[in-house]
């Protein structure tokens, strides 16, 4: 019994909406990588939402396809082994962007209205219902047990000076997935023609900050490790 | 001092054994809360009583310490609240949406509320993922076997396993099952 091939859309790096084919492994290999990202990157990162619809799906199949084969196959255990270990690794990578929204959602939602039409999406339609839901029931618990005893002017918070924000200035570990010539790893300091930037060689290994690793996490240039 | 009590409501959860939810101190937020307002109620005073620039130097350096010590209860309180909510959250994770009694007489009356709310969001956000939703709550390691040692506490009757087999669960016996079997029961 093998799994079927099941055909996933993306959008290719060049914008160009081009669909591409890709097989259960590669999916596989690429929520992987999504996992390993989330659970490294101190930020949240896009959602992978489509990624993991098409693994679900995937596992209600080879679990239907189980039921199929005869009693006693060996591969039967091999399988369902792996249908484990994939459920493990969505539930892992979800409960890994709860954690973060959960924890910094004034800041995510405040993103999420920043961002413009075209953009890829920080949220899934479900998991950004979880995050106004939750940061309404924040506010109004706080607002019921604490602010509303307060004096007047200490009723309303700031969200630039209160809010949990990540730190994205935090060192994260990183392997290069190609060469990637020039990346500047003080972005703040762009015009400074001092600035300290670094080449990454394929398959080699760093410990750098995050920030202006965001953009090459997000392309798929470095993985988290 | 102003800012101890405050400090004592940290302290006391920040003293709590893990796993457990101390009491909600209603009385230690009471006792900042009036602090406070003594503290608004002082300052409002000098201020109006000191419009102008004469002489009010000593009195701006009050006023200042005064608020100074406000924003730090407020901040205290937020994050009393706050970080009981992670440990509600955490319960939440661990217990489902049940609590037992013991943490539940632990609560306020306002954090059941937001522990029910919370619950119901993180079980719709649980039901709308895949077709027929995913339990986040399960699969909280990585699997290592797919069969684990089991002993019944109860006298369950026959149990079907999914590939038919049938297997009498009787208390105190062990078995070797499914692990992804075992969850349910």
């Amino acid at each position: 019994m093998s799994t079927p091939d099941e055909s996933y859309e993306e959008q290719d790096e060049d914008s160009e909406e081009e669909e591409v084919e890709m097989t259960a492994a590669e999916a596989l290999a690429k929520l992987e990588e999504a996992w390993l990202n989330e659970k490294f990157a101190p930020d949240l990162l896009e959602s992978k939402s489509d990624l993991v619809d098409c693994m679900l799906e995937q596992i209600n199949q080879m679990e239907e396809n189980l039921r199929k084969c005869k009693k006693g196959d060996m591969r039967i255990l091999i399988h369902r082994m792996e249908i484990d270990r994939i459920r493990f690794i969505i539930s892992s990578y979800l409960r890994r962007r709860l954690e973060k929204i959960e924890m910094f959602h004034q800041e995510i939602l405040h993103r999420d209205s920043l961002r413009k039409e075209d953009d890829p999406l920080l949220l899934s339609e479900e998991e950004l219902r979880f995050a106004k839901d939750y940061a309404d029931g924040v506010q109004s618990h706080f607002k019921s047990l604490v602010l509303t005893h307060l004096p007047q002017n200490f009723q309303k918070l700031d969200r630039e000076k209160t809010a949990p924000k990540p730190d994205v200035d935090s060192y994260v570990f990183l392997k290069a997935n190609r060469d990637q010539d020039q990346v500047l790893i003080e972005p703040e300091l762009d015009d400074d023609p001092s600035a300290e930037v670094v080449d990454l060689v394929k398959d080699s290994q760093y410990i750098m900050r995050f920030r202006p690793l965001a953009p090459l996490v997000a392309d798929g240039t470095v993985s988290l490790i | 001092m102003y800012g101890d009590k405050a400090l004592e409501l940290i302290m006391e959860l920040k003293r709590a054994a893990e796993g457990s939810l101390p009491a909600y101190n209603e009385d230690g937020v009471r006792q900042v809360l009036e602090e406070m307002s003594v503290l608004y109620d002082q300052n409002q005073a000098d201020v109006l009583q000191e419009p102008s620039m004469t002489g009010g130097e000593s009195l701006i350096s009050a006023v200042q310490f005064r608020h100074t010590c406000l924003e730090r209860n407020q901040r205290c309180l937020l994050a009393y609240l706050h970080n009981r909510m992670e440990m509600i959250k955490t319960m939440r994770w661990e217990f489902g949406s049940v609590l037992p009694p013991d943490i539940k007489n632990n609560m306020s009356e306002q954090e059941s509320q937001w522990f029910n709310r919370y619950s119901k969001s993180l079980a719709s956000y649980m039901r709308s993922l895949g077709e027929e939703g995913l339990d986040l709550t399960q699969d909280r390691k990585p699997p290592k076997n797919l069969f684990i040692q089991v002993r019944c506490l109860m006298d369950y009757g026959e149990f079907e396993t999914e590939d038919g087999t049938l297997v009498v669960l009787k208390k105190n016996s062990q078995h070797f099952l499914l692990r992804s079997q075992c969850d349910l029961c």
